[in-house]
């Protein structure tokens, strides 16, 4: 039974891109087949996360407005081959998607895959209400602080009132993805800290992922963090939400501070 | 053949009904009478006004002349005569109102026009409830009556109550509540961080919320024109 899941924020620049690439690539790593959809349409990023642009033939457009078949516009991933991609067109705007248009696909991808990560676009317009739209489940990615929470709240919401699931009566699941957690400011106590969040949120944690170097080395090669580098801190965090989303229980490890190397505080190098 | 339609010819149709009318008994002296007519006016101006009269004179002996001047007497005060009764109708004035028979006593509903209705008591307050937290963004518009809210209300959310506001959770948003006029609403709530609170059109900010109050148990109420934000314990 497939799962579409959607990876969500309200706010940008929060990590919903990273987190769907992550996310998509532990799961994968688990044997499960997945597709990451990027509904980024104009904006898309996640064909460079996940190494793909390069490769991009047809997107999602093309598919919902018929132009192209599904299994053109999927991309296989070259280092994990139940990892695959919709990209968004960077042509287009998000008035080109259709609710028809993306029923049909997520539809479609659903009899393909065991997951769908669906990666929404920020706001609260057309483009984020089309990805959470025939979502089961919804990971809301947030920031450590006041206006990421906002908004996080505000598309919980959404999630509880836009989406075909909650039109219908039912729940969809949710859970929080703390990221960019700075484990330096949390111990100087100026970031919020997890239970002000969880008790805002009023959802159960998925997973905390510390503000980390690796995520942005991960990127700049083109790279979910947890193939580029599985034993880092942030690689470690996304691998147990993964497992949280597939129902087991893990331990939740709230990152601590790394100790620095006397080389490194020598030269005034930040760690990780 | 030259077949022709008669145009049927309308009859006139006579029909009888039976109204309701007042029936004025005058007695002697006429001016003493008048003077109790006038009275019951000051009382209440307009009691007869349009109303039909009828005038039994039974118990006073009035020349045409007389009856004339009574129902004159009458006009000038906004009461109509409607007909006469009790009185012979030879060498009455054809001017006069038509002399009546056949009277028959009734009850008559008193309608006092200036006494207002007395409104049936106002149904029990409806109310909401909302078991689900309320989130940034959603409005919660409910002018019939109390609001209370299970969960939470979120920063940015705004509960509008026509009575009381209750919050289980924390208070984060804006509360209005008593926006029909009722300055006996209040807003209750586990934990005060709101934005704004309002009873009656009265509000106050985060700013004006006193820092000892904030993240305790509160209660917003309005004494006179002020609100007051006191904690509840």
């Amino acid at each position: 039974m497939a799962k579409v899941l959607v990876v969500t924020s309200g706010k940008g620049g929060v990590g919903k891109t990273t987190s769907t690439a992550a996310l998509g690539a532990a799961l994968a790593q688990r044997g499960e087949k997945v597709v990451v959809v990027d509904f980024d349409v104009g904006l898309r990023n996640l064909d460079l996360i996940m190494g793909a642009e390069r490769r991009v033939v047809f997107d999602l457009i093309n598919v919902a407005q018929g132009v192209a078949k599904l299994s053109q516009a999927l991309i296989r991933d070259k280092r994990l081959e139940s990892l695959w991609l919709l990209p968004a067109s960077q042509t287009r705007d998000k008035d080109a998607l259709t609710d028809e248009g993306v029923r049909d696909i997520i539809a479609d991808l659903r009899t393909k895959f065991d997951w769908v990560i669906c990666d929404s676009p920020a706001g609260i317009e057309r483009g984020a209400t089309l990805a959470m739209r025939y979502a089961d489940e919804a990971v809301v990615v947030t920031n450590p602080e006041v206006s990421s929470v906002r908004d996080a709240d505000r598309i919980i919401g959404m999630l509880d009132s836009k989406t075909v699931k909650a039109e219908k009566g039912e729940q969809i699941k949710k859970h929080v993805l703390i990221t960019r957690y700075d484990t330096g400011r949390a111990a100087r106590g100026e970031m919020l800290n997890i239970d002000d969040i969880l008790e805002i949120l009023a959802i159960p944690l998925l997973g905390i992922i510390p503000e980390s170097q690796d995520v942005l080395k991960a990127s700049n090669v083109g790279s979910p963090v947890t193939l580029n580098n599985a034993a880092s801190q942030p690689a470690r965090a996304y691998i147990d939400a993964a497992r949280r989303l597939g129902g087991e229980t893990v331990d939740m490890m709230v990152p601590t501070e790394q100790r620095r190397g006397f080389m490194d505080r020598l030269l005034g190098r930040r760690a990780a | 053949m030259d077949a022709k339609v008669e145009p049927q010819r309308q009859v006139m149709r006579l029909r009888g009904r039976s109204y309701v009318a007042f029936v004025f008994s005058p007695f002697m002296p006429i001016m003493n009478w008048l003077e109790e007519i006038d009275a019951t006016l000051a009382q209440s101006p307009g009691f007869f006004a349009g109303r039909p009269i009828v005038l039994d004179l039974a118990a006073v002996e009035l020349s045409s002349h007389g009856v004339a001047h009574l129902v004159s007497n009458l006009e000038t005060r906004g009461i109509r005569v409607l007909g006469l009764e009790g009185i012979e109708p030879d060498g009455l004035d054809p001017k006069l109102p038509p002399v009546l028979s056949g009277g028959r006593g009734c009850v008559v509903e008193q309608v006092e026009p200036k006494k207002v209705e007395v409104q049936p008591p106002p149904p029990p307050a409806p109310s909401l409830l909302l078991r689900n937290p309320v989130r940034s963004g959603q409005r919660i518009v409910y002018t019939e009556g109390d609001v209370t809210v299970l969960g939470s209300v979120g920063s940015g959310a705004e509960i509008v109550a026509g009575g009381s506001i209750h919050v289980y959770g924390t208070l984060r948003g804006r509360a209005m509540a008593g926006i029909n006029g009722n300055s006996d609403a209040r807003i209750y709530c586990q934990k005060i961080e709101a934005e704004l609170l309002a009873i009656d059109g009265y509000y106050q900010t985060a700013e004006d919320i006193g820092e000892t109050l904030r993240r305790q148990p509160a209660q917003a109420w309005l004494d006179g024109d002020i609100l007051r934000i006191t904690p509840l314990n």
